[in-house]
């Protein structure tokens, strides 16, 4: 290029820089597509589509749920507020037609007509490929199976094309609903078998960018970190038609965006806001907001007790009343969860989880036992938190560390990246920490399996040991294998109360999940994975 | 004819010199990129965080996270982690992004062309208000338009970019209803233009889609006109600083001297020789701007390679960040080299020895 030539173009560039007003345009087309169109925003999308994945994140969780049909699923019933919520005790069939329980083993006939995306019918031999699957991939999933007893190929069994038997391991309860989560979902064996090889005997690469299912809806594009396109399977068996022809799901990272795009109708619905927008949104009264809360999960302060000072009880009981419960629910989730403290006296120990323990913010009480336990000048520790979710984490952190100061413990503030939350807490050297917990499946002996036994999982954050204890969680887990309602009953009460007794970890409260929609959008049914399920959903 | 066959032959022979320059610049680059390979390698392995513990995923038992460990060979001694790291990247190779799932290489060519994108018309927007703006101020020293200049510029690189960001959508979006919502690149209701370049802009007129056009016109106006204020600052000063010292020289008094008007004095005189510093400022505020508007990325839901890295660096998603590293710094290497050869263009007694 010419010296003068260059100049000249840079001096074109420079007057062409100068933006021209670009028209408005609309086309009735464009309005039509509006209307069977759904446009979901949320703060981080799927990283993976496939639940057996390796590192699949929750958001690919969604995807999963709503492009794969289980063998069964559950009904729904209705909250007192209205709020759809599923029902823990009744099963829905869903690829299956029939269902038969018997003493150890389980036998389902397939919905004749049930046919995969690409039009292949469902046999008995791509239900068994699926669930060998989930058993075998290792990760999340096989994990996942394992806490139903479900863990070897061989009890999954074809009896014929159409019938599959699942042969119990041992009697658990927690069987049958572990076949009505997310991971044994049911592919299109055939079709994924083409795509496998050596090295990828279950054809995880194919899997993690197509959806390979029965379900409602398959993914036609998917943009990762920026979009997923969904749109309905017309061929579907499992339930009625969906309403919504084509879901767009895209990420918008700034809060305050995606509640504008609420705000000005643009988006259809929202589920991660913060709380403080989450209140204001229900008193602006323009959306539909509904709060439900987490199913067996619950957010506490833990300590751990294999080390000084917090192997003393008393210092436990010590920092269980000087935790600023009221301060907390008001300053940091706007009323929104609901409260794990404060239970009244002499209100009586229930056969349910999660439920209130008696303690209450009582700073001389703090004091007292403090000095009781020989600490009269407190001592210093560090309070550790997930950045992650810094959003309630820090200000909750902060309020605690405010407080407890008044009984002398000084808190560092120790504030860990999410991508390193999980390794300090497999460690289970941090002192006194905040985190949350909650079990898929919604049994309290299931909470307190991975919470409180002995054998030590990565949720005993607090690494809290009692042969006491243990004995109660297993003696629950028995009793309700074969039914026995009184010894489960007094199994449970027996835990929750050592629970509280012990104090190794603090409950606060039970968060709640938040979801903002338009007011012509309805249908929202609350799971426990906690994600939407777009099959129920209806525009207009 | 004589010198006119003497100017070819003058500019076949720097056209050689280039060429040499160029060569040269790429050999002495090579060294600088073997040194950031190896040191994004060993700071991303420095990283506090454990990529099998945080993708094991919430449930996840200590066998779970050994046996990703292994599937990620994580499990191997670093030396080995680095041959086949280096491996890989020989045969154009950039490894897998566990965040998003997708192929590094493949992440990076379709981020890349969306940032680039929002840079260069951030830049444009920069350049056609601090331009005339340092013209104007240099011609006229310490009078209002002067004040002017270093108030707008001030307050513009004073201006956190993602508070920028999100008052031109409260007042343009949200209150006036102008601006589109701020959803990335395209209305949720178009699908992008065929890929050609990767500029939405470009491949929608090579489409022929005029809709798509203006659809991506529009959703760029915002983020961009928010990088081009931050980055007026530098430019303005910049223009006008140069500006005032070619003002000064002799040459432009002798142009004043023969009657010219103003505006050819100032224009295809003054400014033509005061672009060289103007032209070195632009280069380093683009490859700024390309790495750093991260949070214009993320305000405007914007999927540009910024936003990716920082996902990757939050997830101790190794292979992204390499990638990116690796990325940015060729990007520096081929900018700098452009910017040498511009000044060559633009002034030819900078036809430089590298």
């Amino acid at each position: 290029m010419k010296r003068r030539e260059f100049l000249k173009s840079m001096t074109a560039l420079a007057a062409g820089s100068v933006l021209p007003a670009a028209p408005a345009i609309w086309s009735p087309a464009k309005a039509q597509s509006r209307q069977e169109t759904l446009l979901i925003v949320s703060e981080s999308g799927p990283n993976n589509i496939d639940i057996h994945g390796v590192g699949t994140n929750v958001p690919g969780y969604e995807v999963s749920w709503n492009c794969y049909d289980r063998l069964i699923s559950h009904e729904m019933k209705t909250l007192p507020n209205g709020v759809q919520y599923y029902d823990r005790d009744k099963f829905r069939l869903e690829l299956a037609d029939d269902m038969k329980v018997g003493d150890m083993s389980v036998t389902f006939k397939l919905k004749k007509n049930a046919v995969f995306q690409d039009g292949t019918p469902v046999t008995a031999k791509d239900v068994k490929w699926s669930l060998d699957r989930a058993v075998t991939v290792g990760g999340f999933p096989t994990f996942q199976m394992g806490a139903g007893s479900l863990t070897k190929p061989e009890q999954f069994v074809v009896v014929d094309d159409n019938t599959v038997r699942v042969d119990f391991l041992r009697k658990d309860r927690l069987t049958l609903p572990d076949l009505a989560v997310i991971v044994p979902a049911i592919y299109n064996s055939e079709l994924v078998k083409k795509h496998a090889n050596e090295k990828d005997p279950w054809g995880l690469e194919f899997t993690k960018q197509n959806t390979a299912g029965s379900g409602a809806y398959r993914v036609v594009s998917w943009n990762a970190g920026t979009e997923v396109i969904l749109e309905r399977n017309d061929k579907w068996t499992g339930g009625p038609l969906p309403k919504v022809r084509r879901i767009v799901w895209r990420m918008v990272p700034s809060a305050g965006n995606r509640r504008a795009l609420l705000e000005r109708g643009d988006a259809d619905i929202s589920y991660d806001l913060p709380n403080k927008d989450f209140v204001e949104l229900k008193d602006l009264g323009k959306l539909n907001i509904v709060s439900t809360p987490y199913s067996n999960g619950i957010q506490y302060i833990g300590m751990n007790v294999k080390n000084p000072p917090f192997d003393n009880l008393k210092v436990r009981q010590a920092v269980a009343y000087a935790i600023p419960y009221q301060k907390i629910m008001d300053a940091v989730l706007f009323g929104l969860a609901k409260p794990m403290f404060g239970a009244p006296a002499e209100s009586p120990t229930e056969v349910a989880w999660p439920q209130p323990h008696k303690y209450n913010t009582d700073i001389a009480k703090a004091k007292a036992l403090l000095a009781e336990a020989g600490y009269p000048n407190g001592f210093e520790t560090t309070l550790s938190f997930d950045l992650g979710f810094a959003g309630v984490n820090e200000p909750l952190c902060v309020l605690t560390q405010e407080s407890l100061a008044q009984i002398g413990i000084k808190c560092t503030i120790n504030k860990i990246p999410g991508a390193t939350w999980r390794t300090e807490l497999n460690k289970k050297v941090l002192p006194l920490y905040t985190n949350v917990f909650s079990g898929w499946l919604d049994y309290p002996e299931y909470f307190f399996i991975w919470c409180y036994h002995g054998k030590n999982s990565i949720f005993n954050t607090m690494s809290y040991q009692s042969k006491e204890l243990d004995a109660l969680i297993d003696g629950a887990v028995t009793a309700a294998a074969e039914g026995d309602k009184t010894a489960y009953d007094k199994d449970v009460k027996g835990f929750v109360d050592l629970a509280y007794a012990d104090m190794p970890r603090v409950p606060l409260y039970q968060p709640f999940v938040n979801v903002a929609m338009q007011k012509n959008v309805s249908g929202y049914q609350y799971w426990f994975h906690r994600r939407l399920d777009y099959r129920a959903l209806v525009k207009g | 004819m004589g010198p006119r066959l003497h100017g070819d032959d003058y500019m076949v022979g720097a056209n050689a010199a280039m060429l040499m320059m160029v060569v040269k610049r790429m050999l002495i680059a090579v060294p600088s990129l073997i040194g950031v390979v190896i040191v994004t390698f060993l700071l991303t392995r420095a990283l506090p965080g454990d990529p099998a513990a945080y993708f094991a995923g919430p449930a996840a038992t200590k066998e779970a996270i050994e046996q990703i460990r292994v599937t990620l060979g994580l499990d191997r001694p670093l030396y080995v982690q680095f041959i086949r790291y280096v491996g890989d990247l020989a045969r154009g190779d950039l490894g897998n992004s566990l965040t998003t799932g997708q192929p590094v290489g493949y992440e990076i060519k379709t981020r890349l062309p969306a940032s680039a994108e929002l840079t260069l018309l951030g830049l444009m927007v920069s350049m056609a208000i601090a331009v005339p703006l340092g013209i104007l101020a240099a011609t006229r020293p310490n009078s209002i338009i002067d004040h002017v200049c270093r108030v707008v510029s001030t307050a513009g690189v004073s201006l956190p970019v993602f508070f920028t960001g999100l008052i031109l959508i409260y007042v343009f979006y949200y209150l006036l209803g102008w601006a589109p919502a701020p959803l990335g690149r395209l209305d949720v209701f178009f699908s992008p233009p065929p890929h050609v370049t990767g500029f939405y802009l470009v491949d929608s007129l090579i489409a022929g889609g005029g809709e798509v056009f203006f659809a991506s016109l529009k959703q760029l106006v915002l983020p961009a006109l928010t990088l081009g204020i931050f980055s007026l600052a530098p430019i303005a000063r910049m223009t006008r600083a140069s500006m005032l010292a070619v003002l000064a020289s002799d040459f432009v008094r002798t142009a004043r001297a023969s009657g010219l008007t103003p505006f050819t004095v100032i224009v295809t005189y003054a400014f033509r020789n005061a672009m060289l510093p103007v032209i070195t400022t632009l280069g380093m505020v683009f490859s700024f701007l390309l790495g750093a508007n991260v949070l214009v990325e993320k305000v405007f839901a914007w999927p540009g390679i910024g936003s990716f890295a920082v996902e990757a660096l939050i997830a101790s998603d190794f292979a992204p960040l390499q990638g990116f590293v690796l990325t940015m710094a060729v990007m520096y290497v081929v900018l700098n080299l452009l910017i040498d050869v511009l000044y060559g263009l633009i002034d030819p007694r900078v036809r430089i020895e590298a």
